[in-house]
């Protein structure tokens, strides 16, 4: 298995949700390392702390106070220091065009936030072990896109 | 070379293989694996890993090979090039990388097709007959089933990002 744990950053200003996906990746028994912020702002400068180490993957809540999901998401694609970010984008919509307009901004997945617990473990657990295939063979971050 | 630097004997085994002509001691291989990072390069210092990684440049190369059709069995291919049983090959592959052998070789199918939609030389027909699909339905069935996008809303996707930069890297130009 991997020696080093898989680094998860969430960020989600609704505390319920928060809950649930740290419920949820504990049970999932893969070796990773969970870090939850609650808004944006707090996201960007945890991101931009050259002392914290960057994440594998970002769970982006689009709908936050202080910054949305959406500004975060051009933040990061603008910075050059964050640019091979992985971001998922983590939303309640699931219209068509909320998803597309997504990944025209950058994300690289795209997840219709689920509603009981199962389908949660299972989505997260996809999301995570095929964003890891990408790390572990060098593979071209910029065609990544994974609608769920 | 990293290895002469550090005073080591080696000899090259061809591929992406180094064998050491005598152990080294714990302090110089991590100086070695350190001083090799800076260069992007990692070493492979278990025989686990080794294999997961022969396996992994072995469909690589069975997917890109310009050969047509590439191959007919890909069990029966990995199992002759590394000479070993496709049963051991899967199993370690599941233990080590957090997928399964059949898994990662499809997602590393969807990834050359969507090179090849991006490059936009071959329609979706002969993209398919490429990567040996048996028809152009299979193929983009299992490109939605793998990214959950159709081939035509990826491509669609990538059009527009692509544009959405030139439009900006323009206005960068016009306000400089």
């Amino acid at each position: 298995m991997n020696k080093k744990p898989i680094k998860i950053l969430l960020a989600d200003d609704d505390e319920d949700d928060r809950l649930f996906f740290k419920e949820a990746i504990d049970e999932l028994n893969l070796n990773t390392e969970l870090t939850i912020v609650e808004d944006g702002e707090k996201l960007m400068n945890n991101l931009l702390d050259p002392t914290i180490e960057m994440p594998h993957v970002i769970f982006l809540d689009l709908n936050m106070p202080c910054k949305s999901g959406m500004e975060c998401l051009s933040e990061i694609r603008d910075s050059e220091l964050l640019a091979s970010l992985t971001v998922a984008i983590y939303s309640t919509s699931s219209s068509e065009e909320d998803i597309e307009q997504s990944f025209v901004k950058g994300a690289n997945i795209y997840i219709k936030k689920p509603n009981d617990f199962e389908s949660l473990k299972k989505v997260l657990n996809r999301v995570i072990t095929t964003n890891w295939q990408y790390f572990s063979s060098g593979m071209n971050k910029e065609n990544f896109l994974l609608s769920i | 070379m990293e290895l002469d630097h550090l005073g080591i004997d080696y000899a090259f085994l061809g591929g992406n293989e180094v064998e050491l002509k005598s152990s080294i001691p714990a302090g110089l291989f991590c100086q070695l694996k350190e001083n090799l990072a800076s260069f992007g390069i990692s070493i492979v210092d278990n025989q686990k890993d080794l294999l997961v990684q022969k396996i992994k440049d072995a469909i690589l190369e069975m997917i890109y090979s310009e050969e047509n059709p590439p191959v007919s069995k890909t069990s029966v291919y990995l199992s002759e090039k590394l000479n070993l049983s496709y049963g051991h090959l899967t199993n370690l592959f599941s233990e080590e990388t957090l997928t399964t052998l059949e898994n990662y070789i499809i997602l590393q199918k969807i990834e050359r097709a969507k090179d090849l939609i991006i490059h936009g030389e071959y329609n979706l027909t002969e993209i398919a007959d490429k990567l040996n699909y048996s028809s152009v339905a299979h193929l983009s069935n299992q490109f939605k089933k793998t990214t959950g996008l159709t081939p035509s809303a990826f491509q669609r996707i990538v059009n527009k990002r692509k544009q959405a930069k030139q439009i900006s890297s323009k206005q960068e130009l016009t306000s400089n």
